[in-house]
């Protein structure tokens, strides 16, 4: 029997060779995740471990703010020269580095612009000479207030040449400085991979980067000879006691590294989740394909069963092939895997000049490889080899192939596991907790199963009306027949692209939704005439000179300009976004924020407003107070003072400019700016633009250009997770094609008798394209009808958080169906060639 | 082509519907060459029942799809009407298709999806014709399926679709029809019903049809038979009976293959 299996496996090597691409592809980029993370790792492990090869004990304080780098930065503490001394004075002891080392310091290029990040950190640090691995390449160190030396990268980034006169950006407006020295690490490294590095001497270091003289980010401590790094550490912490965090340097390098790896593996969960979504479309592929090569094999397996076969040998030998083609797959795909994956290691590695550490093969990449390659394969073959048991043997003599079966039963479970689907999305969007992602993920599965059970009651109704688009010639009428022929066979070849599609639509459908409520809100909101504001990046706020307010004030046609500073604070020892600004009342005008409790006058010294959402939360009321501790200075209490109505685009706390001084950047990052009536807008929009040419990242908009710019970043996330459906989508349209090749090789007499009667070979082509077109485009239909229902239910799910009006995305909606059958036809292509070659005579002769 | 006109009228100053001259096909090369028809001449005449006869691999199928435009041959020439068909490209060979050709063949060969009536209509759709009602309802008449157009092929006996595939091949009037063992599939009440029809296209709408069978009775419909063996023509009758097509078959088998079959 196993010599039978393999034998008619040989014989149909096509089919199985687009089902076994299916798993490949997707086991490629499981292996491929895996590979990538891996490597990236790595490098990070070397990158940090090199840059501590020098510090044998850390000290660091412990941050003001800790938060979670998913939610923000955390703000770092500081140490004081006192502590330093301390230190110093430890018994084994060699020599202690302070280090001053904070994110913020922008650098202006040769082209005006900040030097921008992708997101790695652009540090301001001090000069500590030729220390800690650091090398320098160009130059000298800084030894004046007005010297830099900054690191190869960003001295390649920002084509500046030592001795150049440089704008730097820091917690201070732009100061300007002389380029004195380039730098980088040890063993060629051109830095701490892709993050900028200023050096400035270090009592300006403390004052741009910390706004504190005199305090360090950390301690870099070098043993005496013979010191255990380990027993220093201790020594060290028994001294400062439990105010500083002490670690030895290669605890510390594990930690920096950790973190990293802590955003890497969310990174690699993200990508196994669209391998996840890009192999549940494989299963229909191979389920589908198996389904037809039994239905093919029909009169086969009866005659095995009428020789003597069991029921269990025949499900063996369906699973054998399920088997072989899973295992083939998993190696190819493992083997393509890690040539993906070391590609967009390297990849990455150019981009961030990071210095990539070798390729290796990870564990659970070969694992996993394995594990869902053969898995997929077998489990999607298990219910047609169920199907082949169950074939009579009095088949084998039988003219006919079993009638369709009706598809009542089917019908059903679809409805039920579907109407699950749908009660565990609704059920998950009103519940809160950690069972919710499993819900809506069961959910979303649930719903996919369900309406693939149900598309093919769908087919027929839905591609007959589709169908008739191309009925107006004899080809595109043949071809809507044939695709309507097995609805079973077209309904999951479309369903299979109906979960990419759905996918899609429901991201799109959400994003549009919140783009429309936000912008509908705004738009009536917002009563400012122009915006004046940076475009975050993280770990830095952009900012302007607070001095420039007067001379804002002074341009002509400008009525009033409110500013408002912005950093993190803990209030109540809850992590929250702190707003100051000079003069509540115009914000309250230019946002039309209302009153809710309490009054809105400008908090004085010591006074709080805040959103009755947050009120709420918190349980607050006109009069209590609150502990609120900025990430420079002491714990001090504010009284609330009035309470507004939650705004979709604004809320939080908002302070006088009494706070301003414990931020980390002292500077306004928005202003809202109110013309005088009859203003010549242009000329008022000059006028600010002049004033901040030393803020190259501030930008003058008015509230169109604002909105575009904000929620332009949807439209990214939007493109990001069409890249990585495309995997999905490209499986699929492999399905069509696996459906259509099939459907030429059964249909050869057919074709063939077709052309014998004066069907020309374009009008063949023609037909078996018609037919493709309405199996691609019906799947996108199914997955734009599934996408616009999971969308309005995540809308519906957080209507609380702003999203008020449902909008689909109809012009996207469009693309996605001229894509689809552009796919159609793209699909169709070599299957048509193949239908239009097909010999006339052997085709009819064809027994 | 006046179509209009009533086809037995349809005569021009040739009287041949297909012609081969001096034609051979031989499949593969060196050792495993296989010579199937060696320098055939024939001419079947406009307006008559030809039948095609001789034991298996005599060469009469490869004949046929050659006179057809189906299979190509190696040397000779084939006319289909006045135009020769060797030498056409696909394209041509599907416009002789179209307007000159109709097939029948032994698997009946309808499309599953099509109802009998749009299977019948096929060859004209393709061709983007308007099928001519008079001549659509005289076809229909004749064999007998007024009652049937709207079924699918699988509602329908073998007899019946081999009816409506008569159709399906006479509704456009071909110059020739060619049937590749019409009734090869069929109990022996059908064959005669539908070798009937065929007789009567030709006796009384003047088509051209050339039949390659294995059956005396069948052959015996035809006006003219014609005897291949080992790829040559060997033997012909004319106003045949089933007992002058078997007796001729006997002789051809003793003096042509002596010591083989039988």
């Amino acid at each position: 029997m196993l010599r039978a299996t393999l034998k008619s496996l040989l014989a149909r090597k096509l089919r199985l060779v687009l089902s076994g691409l299916a798993v490949l592809l997707g086991v490629m980029f499981v292996s491929g995740s895996f590979v990538l993370t891996d490597a990236l790792g790595r490098s990070f492990d070397n990158m940090f471990s090199s840059a501590m090869a020098e510090t044998d004990v850390l000290v660091t304080a412990r941050p003001a703010i800790d938060v979670s780098e998913l939610e923000g930065e955390s703000v770092p503490g500081m140490l004081a020269a006192a502590d330093r001394d301390a230190v110093a004075a430890v018994p084994g002891v060699a020599e202690v580095v302070g280090v001053v080392q904070a994110d913020g310091a922008r650098v202006i290029g040769t082209d005006g612009k900040v030097v921008a990040s992708f997101g790695p950190p652009r540090f301001g640090a001090n000069w500590t000479g030729e220390t800690g691995g650091l090398e320098l390449r160009e130059g000298r160190g800084p030894t004046s207030a007005d010297e830099i030396a900054v690191n190869v990268t960003l001295a390649e980034l920002s084509k500046l040449k030592v001795g150049d006169r440089v704008g730097v950006l820091t917690t201070q407006p732009k100061k300007l400085f002389t380029l004195v020295g380039v730098f980088g690490y040890e063993g060629g490294l051109p830095g701490q991979g892709p993050v900028h590095e200023v050096r400035f001497t270090e009592p300006v270091a403390q004052e741009l980067m910390l706004g504190a003289p005199g305090a360090y980010t950390s301690l870099s401590v070098t043993a005496a000879p013979g010191t255990d790094p380990a027993a220093l550490r201790d020594a060290i912490k028994s001294r400062l006691g439990d105010k500083y965090v002490v670690q030895t340097g290669q605890e510390a390098a594990a930690a920096i590294a950790g973190d990293f790896k802590t955003i890497l593996s969310l990174f690699n969960n993200i990508l196994l989740g669209f391998a996840g979504v890009a192999l549940f479309v494989g299963t229909f592929l191979i389920l589908n394909t198996f389904s037809i090569i039994v239905a093919q094999r029909t009169r086969e397996l009866a005659l095995s069963r009428a020789l003597g076969a069991s029921r269990r040998q025949v499900i063996g030998s369906v699973m054998v092939e399920a088997l072989a083609i899973g295992l083939l797959a998993s190696v190819l795909g493992l083997a393509a895997g890690v040539g993906v994956g070391a590609l967009l290691a390297k990849l990455a590695a150019d981009f961030s000049s990071l210095v990539l550490a070798s390729i290796s093969l990870p564990l659970a990449a070969v694992i996993s490889a394995f594990a869902v390659g053969i898995g997929v394969t077998v489990i999607a073959a298990l219910l047609p080899a169920l199907r082949a048991s169950r074939v009579p043997p009095v088949a084998a003599l039988q003219e006919v192939a079993t009638p369709d079966r009706p598809l009542t039963r089917l019908t059903v479970s679809g409805a039920s596991i579907g109407a699950l689907g749908a009660g565990a999305i609704a059920f998950g969007l009103a519940t809160s907790g950690d069972a919710v992602m499993w819900l809506l993920l069961g959910g979303v599965l649930a719903t996919f199963i369900g309406v693939s059970l149900l598309s093919p009651v769908l087919a027929r109704p839905v591609v007959s009306v589709l169908g008739r688009l191309f009925s107006w010639s004899v080809p595109g009428r043949l071809g809507r027949l044939n695709s309507g022929r097995n609805p079973r066979r077209t309904a999951i070849t479309a369903a299979a692209l109906m979960v990419g599609v759905a996918l899609i639509t429901g991201v799109n459908t959400t994003i549009s939704s919140a783009d429309r409520s936000l912008r509908g809100d705004a738009e009536t909101g917002f009563q400012a005439d122009l915006i004046i504001s940076g475009q975050e990046s993280p770990g830095v706020l952009p900012t302007f000179d607070e001095a420039l307010l007067p001379r804002m004030r002074a341009v002509p046609g400008i009525g009033t300009v409110t500013a408002e500073y912005n950093d993190q604070a803990l209030i109540n020892e809850e992590p929250s976004w702190a707003a100051a600004v000079t003069d509540l009342p115009a914000v309250v005008r230019d946002l039309s924020l209302v009153a809710v409790a309490g009054s809105l006058a400008q908090p004085g010294p010591g006074e709080v407003v805040v959103d009755d959402q947050n009120a709420t939360e918190a349980g607050l009321t006109v009069g209590s107070t609150v502990t609120v501790k900025l990430p420079k200075g002491e714990p001090a209490s504010y009284r609330i003072s009035g309470v507004y109505q939650r705004a979709p685009f604004y809320g939080g706390y908002i302070f006088g400019t009494d706070v301003v001084p414990g931020m980390r950047f002292p500077q306004p990052s928005f202003a809202y700016v109110r013309l005088a009536d009859g203003a010549d807008d242009a000329a008022a929009r000059k006028g600010l633009e002049a004033l901040l040419v030393d803020s190259p990242e501030m930008l003058v908009e008015d509230k169109q250009q604002y909105l575009d710019r904000e929620l332009g970043e949807g439209a990214q996330l939007l493109l990001m997770i069409q890249i990585l459906l495309g995997l999905a989508i490209v499986i699929a349209v492999l399905g069509v094609i696996n459906t259509l090749a099939l459907s030429v090789l059964e249909r050869t007499r057919e074709l063939g008798l077709l052309r014998a009667i004066g069907l020309s070979r374009a009008a063949t082509m023609r037909m078996i394209t018609v037919e493709a077109v309405v199996i691609t485009v019906f799947g996108v239909l199914l997955g734009v009808a599934v996408g616009i229902g999971l969308g309005a239910a995540v809308v519906q799910g957080l209507a609380d958080e702003g999203l008020s009006t449902l909008s689909i995305p109809w012009p996207a909606i469009g693309l996605y169906l001229a894509a689809g059958a552009a796919l159609g036809v793209l699909a169709a292509v070599l299957p048509a060639i193949r239908a239009a070659r097909i010999n006339v005579l052997t085709a009819i002769a064809h027994e | 082509m006046t179509t209009a006109a009533p086809p037995l009228i349809r005569q021009r100053a040739e009287t041949s519907a297909a012609r081969a001259s001096q034609v051979w096909k031989v499949y593969g090369t060196g050792e495993a060459q296989v010579v199937a028809l060696r320098g055939v001449d024939v001419e079947l005449e406009r307006g008559r029942f030809t039948a095609i006869m001789g034991p298996s691999g005599s060469g009469k199928s490869t004949l046929m799809h050659c006179l057809a435009g189906l299979d190509s041959v190696s040397r000779g020439q084939v006319f289909v009407g006045d135009t020769e068909v060797t030498g056409l490209n696909d394209a041509g060979l599907t416009r002789l298709r179209r307007e000159k050709i109709g097939f029948i063949f032994q698997q009946f060969n309808l499309l599953p999806t099509l109802t009998a009536q749009e299977n019948i209509l096929l060859p004209l759709a393709i061709a983007g014709r308007k099928p001519d009602q008079q001549w659509f309802q005289t076809v229909i008449d004749t064999v007998g399926l007024g009652d049937r157009l709207g079924h699918r092929p699988n509602q329908l006996s073998g007899g019946q679709q081999q009816r409506v595939a008569c159709a399906r091949a006479l509704v456009s009037r071909p110059e020739v029809v060619f049937a590749d063992e019409p009734t090869g599939n069929l109990d022996s009440r059908s064959g005669a019903e539908v070798l009937g029809f065929l007789r009567r296209s030709v006796t009384e709408y003047g088509q051209t049809i050339v039949m390659v069978t294995h059956d005396a009775v069948a052959a015996s419909y035809a006006d003219r038979v014609i005897f291949l063996a080992d790829g040559q023509i060997v033997a012909e009758l004319t106003g045949p009976t089933p007992e002058r097509v078997l007796d001729t078959l006997k002789s051809l088998d003793r003096t042509a293959q002596p010591g083989t079959e039988l």
